[in-house]
């Protein structure tokens, strides 16, 4: 294919799932952000005006990125899995791609960026929630860092989700990844607390956590503070997103999962 | 010699469960032909259909389309083939048009030309008026069509169509003969595999027989009637028509005879 032929078919999936996730976006959009009004009801204000401040700031701007964050990570990883999982299982309609000249790396990038795209924009509107109770306080150090970051982080996650679409095997196998890996990664990658404030032991554990990475950085655009160089967090970032493309690339130009 | 649409040489498999479906089977469809690969069920058609078209993976041996290998130039291979599937394997909740458009846009078709395209085909398998309304509100037989359509949009010259017309009622299906004659006579190969043996006679040119993954005759439709044995269809309880009764003679004794 040429590569205005790759750019159509690039933005036939793109914009293919875009139209999908408008058309259902009480499924999309809107659970995310009420579960952030929970998150800002309860950690920020209820338990927050309690704990006070973290790292110098009020609790409630502390814990903003990191709900922003939360949100990036399990849409953008929720759309790919579950959208590429129902194309495979439900309808196979997976194979009008795979029939097509279509290259394997360019069906793994249009799959991603339906992730990215939807990944981001719940991000941003659960910012723009955010601004309702931290009453416009909200701080910006680094407006680069902070769509870099929002970014980076969806496309890791909507990647790790179209691995999990690809090589699941049952509606169970889309499933247990979330619930025992992703959200265990996600409650401890310090999006509710600083690393500081845990024993040594724990921060340790913390470190090996790919998620503590990204929510510092991305506080860091908004705080302009950091529990850890903001160079290794977008070296863990660039990391995952390379191993994570190539891996989906194998799978399918092998067919690993999809084909017989 | 031309360049045949199709050459397959010697192509096995063998599925993760060590079910054998292709034990080297090797065929070859000129261009421009309208082919009919028959046999029983689990004979190994669609096993055939699925390497072809990179949905199934093969053990061993080579395919070429238009003399393009599938494993080296898969991506050249690919635009020359338009896959009508045996399944329904469309997304139920979108639009025909929407599906026909998109289609386009995976062979790099942009959509201010597949959308008039898409209206046409739509139009002329007879589903003008259901070209926005949500597939799942389609008939089966209207479904078939739409599959027809989205293998259309991007205009190949190889089309693979897996019993296109199962499930249809019998005046649906004459009218898809005609449009499919239509398509031929535009100068693209067919590959069609049915278990109505009376429209492998009315259209093809060429037929393969397979069972249990083997090639168990195949040659010219004349060639292939031609085989009829009088004696051994008699030795069965009913009588069909003369590619049925073939068949029936080909396929109960395998790995027997090839002209």
């Amino acid at each position: 294919m040429r590569p205005y032929q790759l750019w159509i078919s690039f933005y036939t999936m793109l914009r293919k799932d875009i139209v999908r996730m408008f058309r259902i976006w009480v499924q999309t959009f809107l659970p995310s952000v009420i579960t952030s009004v929970l998150y800002f009801t309860i950690f920020g204000t209820v338990l927050g005006s309690r704990i006070g401040e973290m790292q110098g700031v009020d609790y409630m701007t502390f814990v903003v990125p990191g709900l922003v964050m939360l949100a990036i990570v399990t849409t953008s990883y929720a759309n790919t899995s579950f959208m590429f999982f129902a194309s495979k299982f439900f309808a196979r309609s997976v194979d009008e791609i795979l029939v097509s000249p279509t290259p394997p790396w360019l069906l793994v990038g249009g799959f991603a960026a339906g992730g990215v795209v939807r990944g981001v924009l719940v991000g941003a509107l659960v910012l723009i929630v955010s601004v309702f109770f931290t009453g416009l306080s909200l701080s910006i150090h680094n407006v680069l860092v902070i769509f870099g970051f929002a970014i980076l982080t969806a496309l890791v996650f909507a990647l790790a989700g179209l691995v999990n679409g690809i090589y699941a095997k049952s509606i169970d196998g889309i499933n247990i990844v979330p619930t025992f890996i992703l959200t265990p990664l996600v409650y401890l990658g310090g999006i509710f607390y600083s690393v500081h404030n845990l024993p040594d032991w724990w921060q340790a554990i913390t470190y090996a956590n790919p998620l503590f990475y990204l929510v510092n950085g991305f506080r860091y655009g908004f705080l302009g503070i950091t529990d850890i160089p903001l160079s290794v967090s977008l070296a863990v970032l660039l990391g995952m997103t390379a191993l994570l493309a190539t891996v989906n690339w194998y799978f399918i130009r092998t067919g690993l999962g999809l084909r017989q | 010699m031309p360049t045949p649409a199709l050459e397959i040489r010697d192509l096995k498999k063998t599925y993760a469960s060590g079910t054998v479906a292709l034990k080297g089977v090797s065929l070859t469809v000129p261009v421009g032909d309208f082919f009919a690969l028959l046999g029983p069920n689990g004979a190994g058609k669609t096993t055939i259909i699925g390497i072809v078209t990179s949905l199934v993976n093969k053990t061993s041996g080579t395919v070429k389309v238009f003399g393009h290998d599938i494993d080296k130039e898969f991506e050249k291979a690919k635009t020359y083939i338009g896959l009508v599937g045996q399944e329904i394997n469309f997304n139920p909740f979108e639009k025909p048009l929407d599906i026909v458009v998109n289609q386009g846009g995976y062979y790099g078709i942009p959509r201010k030309e597949a959308l008039p395209r898409a209206k046409q085909l739509l139009t002329d398998l007879g589903l003008g008026e259901k070209m926005r309304e949500q597939a799942m509100a389609l008939s089966g037989g209207m479904k078939r069509r739409l599959m027809i359509a989205r293998a259309l949009i991007h205009e190949p010259r190889f089309l693979i169509l897996d019993e296109p017309t199962a499930g249809v009622d019998v005046e649906l299906r004459r009218s898809m003969w005609d449009y499919l004659r239509g398509i031929t006579a535009q100068g693209v190969t067919i590959l069609l595999t049915t278990h109505y043996l009376e429209e492998a006679e009315q259209l093809a040119k060429h037929v393969a027989i397979i069972n249990k993954g083997q090639i168990v005759g195949a040659g010219t439709m004349s060639e292939i009637l031609a085989m009829h044995d009088e004696e051994k269809a008699k030795k069965h309880a009913y009588r069909g028509g003369k590619l049925e009764e073939v068949f029936l003679q080909l396929t109960s004794e395998p790995e027997k005879s090839s002209v």
